[in-house]
């Protein structure tokens, strides 16, 4: 069972993770501010596997790659929002994070209870017993995503 | 139509050519050789561990090709950021990079000054890279597992673009600058307006642009979710690098490049140069656009003016003539941090820095500065910044209950005077 995290409009790769822990030794010293500005009991609260869940133009702003990196840390593996930024959307492909495009967004709240199956191409949502079906992402995106993301998959190809 | 544009836009034409196509279209995935790559102290620390960790490979491909510039923390503030440019520094010693710049600028001016060229496909960890479709390179921001990848093999995917077209007509009007247009275009297509679009500047109004202007326009671009942009280069972009003593004449490509200009694209917006008039980004979002006329005579704590942006001499040049003579507001910081040391420079023999002195302004050495938030004229709860920087995110540049506003420089430095947000001719 994974938890929503529902966060608005135009969450900026700032508000993931603000410019002043960039240079912070290691990434998990990074995660534990992540998202504070928004919810300080983010990092803390948020469980391994949970979903984090956004509306228009999630991860826009900076090219930070610490941005997706600190959510991986945290146990992030899907993202579902109206539409993404663009530089984000590719970042979190080449770590191997699922975003997911959906109007959905929309109707989940804040700790509703969700379940994502990569198989099915769906999104469950249980608190509201609502079902959804998502395009999968295909070809050459798939087979990055399906290597844990862009590094793993350059390192496969070299054997 | 000339053959050897079959069609296409600008923006296609030069990924074509690094694709060694004759033909790409929007929507294709290609692969394409980079001209030049750049990373900055926020951004390159991670891809040195990401290419050599990951993905094995301990060389940069052609380090002749790859460019590294300290701005985000210039110079460094604490013992963190200290260590992060002391490894950086032996990174590029290890990969024998010449093109290392410590304390020259902010890396997109710098960028400007001494490496981009039209033609050229240039990709940076940093997203304001968009910037160079001001000259007519394709340029775009990337994270630094891409950079990695760029770093290992010279090469990297693109989804070619569609190209929004923005006709400009007529010419702005006395203190209407070009960040008031980059903040129309931001709020006429909203935030994500035009997320993986090329945005491609044309018609009348921008022949009537410099190139520092155009920059300024592309560099914001990303604001509205853009890929890339595109000026078609003109005799304006010739003279520009015949300036800097960089000559960039290539007579075949300008003249692709403009027999591009009635491609088809994805769509058109008009946009009326004459009717502009000096707006305002409110907080915590660039799409929150007012005409400044609305919120006129809210009190401020901090102006800057600088950035990558808006730290060009052209933006010192009309800050300090609003400013001569005349004092910053009580109690108003002030800070002033031009683009690059070339800039810094010019503004000395011009003796534009010793008005801002004059004034009670803080001059910093160049860098982002302010404008990034980690590092210079960090905001207090409760506290206000008019900036000509680009973001105004929450917290961005301080606490997460202070507030941003984003605006050109002559109403940066009349806002810095009156201690309040100010028309210009308040205090002329």
């Amino acid at each position: 069972m994974a938890v929503a995290w529902k966060f608005g409009d135009n969450i900026d790769t700032d508000q993931i993770i603000p410019s002043q822990y960039l240079v912070l030794p290691t990434i998990k010293d990074m995660a534990a501010h992540t998202m504070e500005t928004q919810n300080p009991a983010f990092s803390k609260a948020f469980k391994d596997g949970d979903i984090v869940v956004g509306e228009v133009n999630f991860g826009c702003g900076s090219s930070r790659e610490q941005a997706p990196l600190v959510l991986k840390e945290l146990g992030v593996r899907v993202i579902i929002a109206l539409d993404f930024a663009r530089i984000f959307f590719r970042n979190c492909i080449n770590n191997g994070i699922l975003p997911i495009e959906h109007p959905c967004a929309k109707e989940i709240s804040d700790k509703d209870e969700l379940l994502v199956d990569f198989a099915k191409g769906e999104i469950v949502n249980q608190t509201h017993n609502k079902t959804w079906q998502f395009n999968k992402i295909e070809g050459y995106l798939a087979d990055i995503l399906n290597a844990g993301g862009l590094a793993a998959y350059i390192a496969n190809k070299k054997g | 139509m000339s053959n050897n544009t079959n069609g296409m836009t600008a923006t296609e034409y030069i990924i074509a050519q690094h694709a060694n196509r004759d033909r790409v279209r929007p929507g294709e995935i290609v692969n394409v050789s980079v001209d030049l790559c750049m990373s900055n102290d926020a951004t390159t620390l991670l891809t040195d561990k990401i290419m050599k960790e990951q993905m094995k490979t301990h060389k940069v491909w052609d380090p002749s090709k790859v460019i590294i510039i300290v701005d985000h923390q210039v110079p460094a503030d604490s013992v963190d950021t200290s260590r992060v440019q002391q490894q950086m520094a032996q990174f590029v010693d290890d990969q024998g990079i010449e093109n290392f710049h410590t304390a020259d600028g902010v890396c997109h001016q710098v960028m400007l000054e001494k490496y981009i060229y039209p033609g050229a496909l240039i990709l940076g960890a940093d997203s304001h890279t968009c910037s160079y479709g001001s000259i007519g390179a394709v340029s775009s921001g990337i994270g630094s597992t891409d950079l990695a990848a760029i770093w290992a093999s010279g090469e990297t995917w693109l989804k070619v673009p569609e190209t929004v077209r923005f006709i400009l007509s007529g010419r702005l009007q006395p203190d209407v600058t070009a960040k008031d247009v980059a903040l129309h275009i931001i709020n006429l297509v909203r935030a994500n307006g035009l997320t993986y679009k090329a945005m491609e500047l044309a018609g009348s109004g921008i022949k009537s642009l410099t190139v520092p202007q155009r920059f300024t326009i592309c560099n914001m671009a990303v604001e509205a979710g853009a890929k890339s942009t595109m000026v078609i280069p003109d005799q304006a972009v010739i003279d520009f690098f015949e300036k800097l003593e960089r000559p960039v004449n290539n007579p075949s490509l300008f003249k692709n490049l403009e027999d591009t200009q009635n491609s088809s694209c994805h769509s058109e917006i008009q946009v009326d140069l004459n009717s502009l008039t000096p707006q305002i980004a409110c907080p915590h979002y660039v799409d929150n656009v007012r005409p400044l006329s609305e919120i006129q005579g809210l009190k401020i704590d901090q102006a800057f003016l600088g950035s990558c942006t808006n730290g060009r001499i052209e933006d010192l040049r009309e800050g300090a003539q609003l400013l001569k003579d005349k004092k910053v507001a009580r109690n108003l910081r002030f800070l002033v941090t031009p683009a690059s040391v070339s800039v810094y420079k010019q503004a000395l023999e011009e003796k534009l820095i010793p008005i801002f002195l004059d004034a009670g302004a803080i001059v910093n050495h160049p860098g982002c500065s302010t404008c990034w938030g980690a590092h210079q004229g960090i905001l207090a709860s409760g506290q206000k910044m008019v900036t000509t920087g680009n973001r105004n995110f929450k917290g961005r540049a301080g606490s997460p209950e202070s507030e941003i506003y984003l605006a050109s420089p002559a109403v940066v430095v009349a806002s810095a005077i009156k201690g309040e947000l100010s028309h210009p001719r308040e205090v002329r």
